[in-house]
């Protein structure tokens, strides 16, 4: 397959561009911040997304979704990117269901066609601390009555407070189980934090939370395979929806050097911010390539896909973070404003580096997957 | 059976036949490169008849058309010539500027005569060509260049001089860009062609800082070329110039612009040894040459996506330009990394374990990746220019 968006992405591509700038600008996020949302998004947004088939994008056929692939998820979270809009797309719509179609099972058959209709909001409960180590789980799981109990503490879970189920990773006897914990189950408390970029994510306390043996996603003990796809889906969308950030921050900029005026030039004649710009460049084209790479890897179900991933996002990491912090300088002053755009991007991708994994987390990992 | 797998059954009892064993190993040295030409001697029977069999064959140059010496295969066809040769890992019979530079722009610019009387002797390896270009005081800015050719009648007198005129103390020819009007800045340079061995022409190796010389000093003191030795036309060479340098932009782009494209990571933690954790012992470096992994696994992912669209006509016509600065500045920082990997032992200059300083001389080879062809302050106007039409630039 070629690197290129083919026809049929290229019109996805072209309907959900205008969709989400027309619906879901930086203005519809100035909105919800500045009237203190409690949810973190709009639901009237998510129906129009649902109208338009969005949140059951890559949920299979069967299961009343499109069976799209991941360069088509891909399309959405960069306009989404682009427009900072806030959305539970990448948390219900990709991590969620590449978990509970990679299971399959019991929780899939209930969980799916809700995600597809737009009825269920998905929250991702895998982060313990400030920094992400899904390797080092601590959250437990134990045996008791005919299901389970879960005891442990999750941080950083995006739409947590509202999400209609969580999917929560723990340590079982012999390995780790994914479960799926309802919204009103006992024993859960999600303490909802504002966070940089206004986005809402929760602290989730599970105390003593008891669920049935059919909360299992997939087999018990066998969640490490289930919450790496989990995981590579997320990563990769997140780092999609970084180059959007990242390209929405480069043309903003690069528009503004076109316009302003100093020393009774353009400032964009200066060769001091030309080659700059130039370099940040190519550094957004060779991210946009890498994710859509590792994408077609996802799609294709290649085995060389964890590594990919893990470049995507370091890579999709450092080029957003280089497009926003050249962004707000060469704004000079009025980039400090909270009133122009562009610190919301640098706030945003703050986030989105963080989530998942960061840049040095990722690039320890690729030092890992060759051999050193 | 298609027709093209019916081609690859043919090369490939064909490569069996006739690529020697020798041939097939990796090439260790300039000594193992064959550039034909006059003076060329061969290092061995082999890499004699190899090239041989190749030129029978028109494999020398396998997509130039039959009149030319090529073998006609359609791009089809290149592509699996290409990937069975690398199969068997035969080298390249024939290296030889006149493939890469002069070739293309005869096949765009040259008349029928000029083709079959030219490309002939280059894809039999009997001509070796240099490239005349920069000049000492023309090298970013190229077409600033004042080597002049006087006209005659029925001839230029040429003079000047020309500067990193690769071996061009070996070639045979030289193509070579001469101003034939000073009033016209773009629209006064030739693209000439003339015999090195030539009353009035002299070279001089220049000693670079690895150690090697394959740049010459070239000087042209009158220097007499039949005014039937130009391509394109008189005045006009600056568009040929400038299809070469995009067309050498483009092969850069497509292959080695960023080097050895694999984790360096992976080779060194040998040399290094790991501590408990299995991680390479040195974290810092750790950290610089995985950081370094990650960009060259995005680059190779870019260079995938960039043939893909550049192949299909979807690719900004100026990307090439980011592709070799990308790429220039990458394989230099690999080689900053193989130095550091390599500590004192990498300091050896002539030793014969370290293969006679081929690290520090590859190191400081690399440095010339991103000035040769474009510099990477060159390649940064063409983007700010032409793909982000920023103003003035």
């Amino acid at each position: 397959m070629p690197l290129y968006h083919n026809d049929d992405q290229a019109m996805l591509k072209d309907s959900v561009a205008p969709f989400v700038a027309e619906q879901a600008p930086v203005s519809h996020l100035r909105k919800l911040r500045d009237s203190a949302d409690a949810t973190g998004f709009s639901r009237d947004l998510w129906t129009q997304f649902t109208e338009m088939g969005l949140p059951g994008m890559l949920v299979p056929e069967a299961h009343g979704g499109l069976g799209m692939g991941h360069m088509e998820a891909g399309i959405v979270l960069e306009e989404i990117g682009r427009n900072l809009t806030p959305s539970p797309f990448l948390s219900t719509s990709v991590g969620a269901v590449a978990a509970l179609a990679k299971a399959g099972g019991t929780q899939a058959g209930r969980w799916l066609p809700a995600i597809a209709s737009g009825e269920a909001i998905i929250a991702l409960a895998i982060d313990e601390g400030a920094k992400h180590r899904p390797d080092r789980i601590a959250t437990t799981a134990t045996r008791a009555g005919n299901g389970f109990r879960l005891d442990g503490k999750k941080s950083f879970v995006l739409h947590g407070h509202v999400a209609d189920m969580s999917i929560v990773a723990a340590k079982t006897d012999n390995g780790i189980t994914l479960f799926a914990v309802p919204k009103d189950a006992k024993g859960v408390t999600a303490d909802p934090r504002r966070l940089v970029d206004s986005s809402l994510a929760s602290h989730v306390t599970l105390d003593g939370v008891e669920v049935d043996a059919d909360a299992v996603i997939g087999e018990v003990d066998a969640g490490g395979e289930i919450l790496d796809a989990l995981l590579a889906a997320t990563r990769t969308g997140a780092a999609a929806e970084m180059v959007g950030v990242g390209q929405g921050a480069m043309d903003m900029t690069v528009t503004y050097l076109k316009e302003r005026k100093q020393f009774g030039k353009l400032i964009g004649e200066f060769q001091g911010l030309q080659h700059r710009a130039a370099h940040l460049y190519g550094e957004m084209e060779v991210a946009r390539a890498t994710v859509m790479k590792a994408q077609q890897l996802l799609d294709e179900g290649s085995e060389g896909v964890k590594l990919m991933v893990s470049v995507a996002k370091a890579k999709a990491g450092r080029a957003a973070n280089l497009a926003v912090r050249e962004g707000v300088q060469m704004h000079g002053g009025i980039g400090m404003t909270d009133e122009y755009d562009i610190g919301l991007y640098m706030k945003r991708d703050r986030a989105l580096a963080e989530y998942m994994g960061d840049v040095h987390y990722h690039i320890d990992q690729v030092a890992r997957m060759n051999g050193y | 059976m298609s027709e093209l797998d019916a081609f690859r059954t043919e090369v490939r009892e064909w490569l069996e036949a006739n690529c020697p064993a020798e041939m097939r190993e990796p090439v260790r040295d300039e000594g193992d490169v064959c550039w034909g030409g006059r003076n060329f001697k061969f290092k061995n029977d082999a890499q004699k008849r190899w090239l041989e069999a190749c030129v029978a064959k028109g494999y020398t140059v396998p997509d130039w058309p039959r009149p030319y010496g090529g073998a006609g295969l359609t791009a089809e066809q290149t592509k699996v010539f290409k990937q069975e040769m690398k199969r068997i890992h035969a080298r390249s019979p024939l290296d030889s500027f006149g493939i890469w530079m002069l070739g293309p722009a005869l096949l765009q610019f040259g008349t029928e005569e000029q083709k079959v009387h030219y490309l002939n002797p280059i894809a039999r390896g009997e001509i070796r060509w240099c490239q005349g270009y920069s000049e000492p005081g023309s090298g970013s800015d190229l077409v600033s260049l004042q080597t002049f050719g006087e006209d005659k009648g029925d001839h230029w007198v040429v003079n000047g001089s020309k500067i990193w005129t690769s071996y061009a103390d070996k070639a045979d020819w030289i193509f070579c860009l001469v101003r034939t009007d000073k009033t016209n800045k773009y629209q006064g340079i030739t693209f000439m062609l003339f015999d090195m061995a030539s009353k009035g022409v002299t070279t001089k190796p220049i000693l670079l800082i690895s150690g090697n010389s394959p740049f010459c000093e070239t000087f042209f003191d009158d220097v007499e070329v039949p005014k039937t030795q130009f391509i394109g036309e008189i005045n006009r060479g600056w568009d040929v110039a400038k299809y070469l340098l995009g067309h050498e932009r483009e092969m850069i782009s497509g292959g080695g612009a960023g080097g050895d494209m694999v984790s360096i990571g992976g080779a060194f933690a040998k040399a290094f040894g790991k501590n408990a954790a299995g991680e390479l012992d040195d974290p810092i470096l750790r950290a610089e040459m995985a950081a370094f992994d990650v960009d060259v696994f995005a680059y190779r992912a870019m260079g995938e996506r960039f043939m893909d669209m550049w192949k299909t006509g979807r690719a900004h016509p100026a990307s090439s330009n980011m592709m070799k600065y990308v790429g220039t500045e990458l394989n230099k920082r690999r080689h900053e990394l193989v130095m550091s990997s390599g500590g004192s032992e990498a300091l050896e200059w002539d030793s014969e374990e370290t293969k006679g300083g081929a690290r520090p001389r590859g190191w400081l080879r690399t440095k010339a990746n991103s000035i040769e062809g474009g510099t990477s302050e060159v390649m940064l106007n063409v983007i700010a220019k032409r793909i982000l039409d920023l103003p003035g630039a």
